[in-house]
């Protein structure tokens, strides 16, 4: 270094020794602040947010909850946690107390460098004395990673065991769907909590069997397993199962699965469905039914038989299908009710409510004074009622909780513009709210009016809410009826031919 | 005019047996059997790659027209109907679906299907995801996707090659 410190010019001779100089700060003196002593950033904590996992626990049960703690300069980032109510350990474990009904326990976390700064979460404490039918609603953020924005999204929790032994798992945020049937857990190869090793199922010839469910917006696929499904005190035994793997797992999703739809594969990831899983409790005994049994004369693109070549459509006998679980349990087996609170005009952040299983089965579920509405249960309109809208009726008409706003024609009918980008996919009334109107009529006959608001989408994403009552997207010649249809309502989903004091489903009823 | 045109269209759609369908279908064949069948079908593609559909689908076809375009139903093994509307100069500018499944709508779409993906993909890449049925509205084409398990219902059209005094709403 000398020696050539001896031919440089001065100025470049100059220019060495400062750089050498900061070397020797950057090294030894410990951080870039050193640098510019002019702009060295004072220590500050800048926010603390809170996160815990799963946000729904059963008392006495435990809940992981995480603090980021966004800094400038280099503070010490610990944080000191507090909860309203059972323990937390300093690692920010939450244990949830004993309560006699549902409670809401908010959990602090405080930074240590700088008290006044701190977060908070909510965890919902489930009593452990409830009824066996009942498991818990919370329409929340979604599961991590969070790289997205959940809204009008209603979870519950699913534990599931490999059939008849005490090797189980339990998975929250899975979404409670009155759109499908069957349970479909996200596996861990698409970044899912489920890990849990299940036995396969095996077509006729002994290859795994494979299942394409498609749904309104997409489609998953994975293999066929069986599981005992609890969900609160309610069991399925060995019930078929999708455990959905992505795109990139073997087998490939065959072409004949994926064509049925333009949607993305759900199961490539927790963004892409929005969830740890879906649990399927519609109108429908099964996924399927009768059109993929053998002896129907035609073997729909649903379930595969996979020997090592390739996957082709297989016939599959109905006990072997992926069936709504809720008609396996020993009790409350003919349907379910959904109770969510209402929820205001702006929306609300983690409401949470019940998923009751049964209908007119217990204290809990009866129908009361709510009007059934029949569907038919096959054809190409099973599961629709007919809505009329400004005087014209539109025959495709459903109620879904697994859609996740009000979809409803287009805005030429509506006279309702979308928004501006990026939510362009939305309704953004010129008056908000927009009040509307509609009447739904059931296959019997059986006519009611709705009375329903939009708001402007935009606005609603400019809050932290998770729950829209008002928010609506277009959906031409269609009216779908998603979760914000059933804030404030008590809503019935009745299981094709089960018997129900208000008569065979399918049906729904509100 | 148009709205006595569309009303006939259902009369003769739902309640088979009028003389127009007769009439339709023996135009139907002049018009396949004049035109060579391309490889693939559908949408934006000559009325002749309705033979394509209807083997592809193993189905059955009836066909009806109403004087300002023809309606060919296909009726697959599965059950599913897909109809496609063929303009005057023999172009299918709109198709719509309905059934327990939903039919290949790679094959249906053709060239459409990849430009669907696209859209659908740039939706869902929003930070406020839509969940549930789908509609794509672009200058190009129009489309959705609904239903549920159990009973899934669509349609597309390409707005540029609908005939003049067509409303898309004729098209489901």
């Amino acid at each position: 270094m000398t020696g050539r410190f001896g031919w440089v010019l001065p100025m470049q001779k100059f220019g060495w020794c400062v750089a050498a100089l900061l070397a020797v700060c950057i090294v030894g003196c410990g951080g870039s602040e050193y640098l510019f002593p002019g702009h060295r950033p004072k220590p500050a904590v800048t926010s603390v947010t809170v996160t815990c996992s799963p946000t729904s626990v059963n008392s006495q049960q435990t809940s992981q909850c995480s603090a980021k703690v966004v800094v400038t300069g280099s503070p010490n980032t610990s944080v000191a946690w507090k909860a309203t109510a059972g323990q937390i350990s300093s690692s920010g474990l939450f244990t949830a107390p004993a309560e006699p009904g549902q409670t809401s326990v908010t959990i602090t976390a405080t930074s240590n460098w700088d008290p006044s700064k701190s977060g908070t979460a909510t965890v919902i404490v489930n009593p452990t004395e409830t009824m066996g039918n009942v498991a818990p609603i919370v329409v929340d953020a979604g599961p991590a990673p969070q790289s997205f924005i959940t809204a009008n999204v209603g979870f519950v929790t699913v534990t599931v065991c490999s059939p008849g032994t005490n090797n189980c798992q339990t998975i929250d945020h899975v979404l409670a769907d009155t759109g499908s049937s069957g349970l479909r857990l996200l596996s861990s190869a698409s970044g899912g909590e489920f890990s849990l090793s299940l036995p396969n199922e095996t077509d006729s010839s002994g290859n795994p069997l494979l299942e394409c469910a498609v749904f309104g917006g997409g489609y998953t696929w994975g293999n066929v397993a069986t599981a005992d499904i609890t969900v609160a005190g309610e069991m399925a035994p060995a019930a078929p199962v999708q455990v959905v793997i992505p795109s990139t797992s073997s087998p490939a999703v065959p072409s004949s699965c994926s064509s049925q739809t333009t949607q993305p594969n759900m199961g490539d990831s927790v963004m892409a469905l929005g969830a740890n899983g879906i649990i399927g409790v519609g109108l429908f005994q099964h996924d399927c039914g009768s059109a993929c049994t053998p002896g129907s004369g035609k073997i729909p693109p649903v379930y595969y038989g996979c020997p090592s070549s390739r996957c082709s459509p297989t016939s599959v006998p109905l006990a072997q299908q992926v069936p709504n679980p809720v008609t396996l349990f020993a009790a409350d087996n003919n349907g379910v009710l959904i109770e969510l609170p209402a929820v205001p005009n702006g929306g609300s952040l983690n409401p949470t409510g019940s998923l009751i299983f049964g209908i007119g089965t217990q204290s809990n579920n009866g129908l009361g004074s709510a009007t059934v509405y029949t569907v038919p249960d096959s054809g190409t309109n099973a599961g629709f009622i007919t809505t009329t809208f400004a005087g014209k009726s539109y025959p495709v008409a459903f109620i879904d909780s697994g859609s996740n706003g009000l979809f409803f024609l287009d805005p030429k009918t509506t006279g309702i513009p979308t928004c501006a980008a990026p939510d362009n996919i939305w309704y953004c009334p010129r008056t908000s709210p927009d009040n509307l109107s509609a009447v739904n009529q059931g296959s019997n006959g059986n006519k009611g009016t709705v009375n329903f608001s939009v708001e402007d989408a935009t606005t609603l994403f400019n809050s932290n809410n998770t729950a829209f009552s008002t928010l609506g997207a277009p959906l031409p010649n269609v009216f779908d009826f998603g979760l914000p249809f059933f804030y404030g309502r008590q809503m019935f989903t009745a299981i094709d031919t089960m018997s129900t004091p208000g008569g065979p489903g399918p049906y729904f009823a509100y | 005019m148009r709205m006595r045109g569309r009303g006939h269209f259902v009369n003769v759609f739902r309640f088979a047996g009028n003389y127009r369908k007769e009439a339709a279908r023996t135009l139907l064949s002049a018009l396949l059997f004049a035109l060579p069948l391309p490889a693939m079908a559908v949408l934006g593609d000559n009325a002749s790659s309705v033979l394509t559909d209807m083997a592809h689908m193993k189905g059955t076809l009836r066909s009806v027209d109403n004087g300002t375009y023809a309606i060919h139903e296909i009726t697959s093994n599965t059950g599913t109907v897909v109809r496609e509307f063929v303009s005057p100069a023999g172009v299918v500018f709109g198709v719509a679906w309905e059934g327990q499944f939903p039919p290949d709508l790679q094959q249906l779409l053709g060239p459409y299907y990849q430009q669907a993906k696209q859209a659908t993909a740039a939706a869902a890449q929003q930070q406020h995801q839509r969940r549930g049925p789908v509609a794509i509205e672009t200058p190009g084409l129009v489309m959705y996707e609904a239903g549920h398990m159990r009973s899934f219902h669509g349609e597309a059209y390409v707005p540029q090659l609908v005939p003049q005094g067509v409303q898309a709403s004729e098209i489901h």
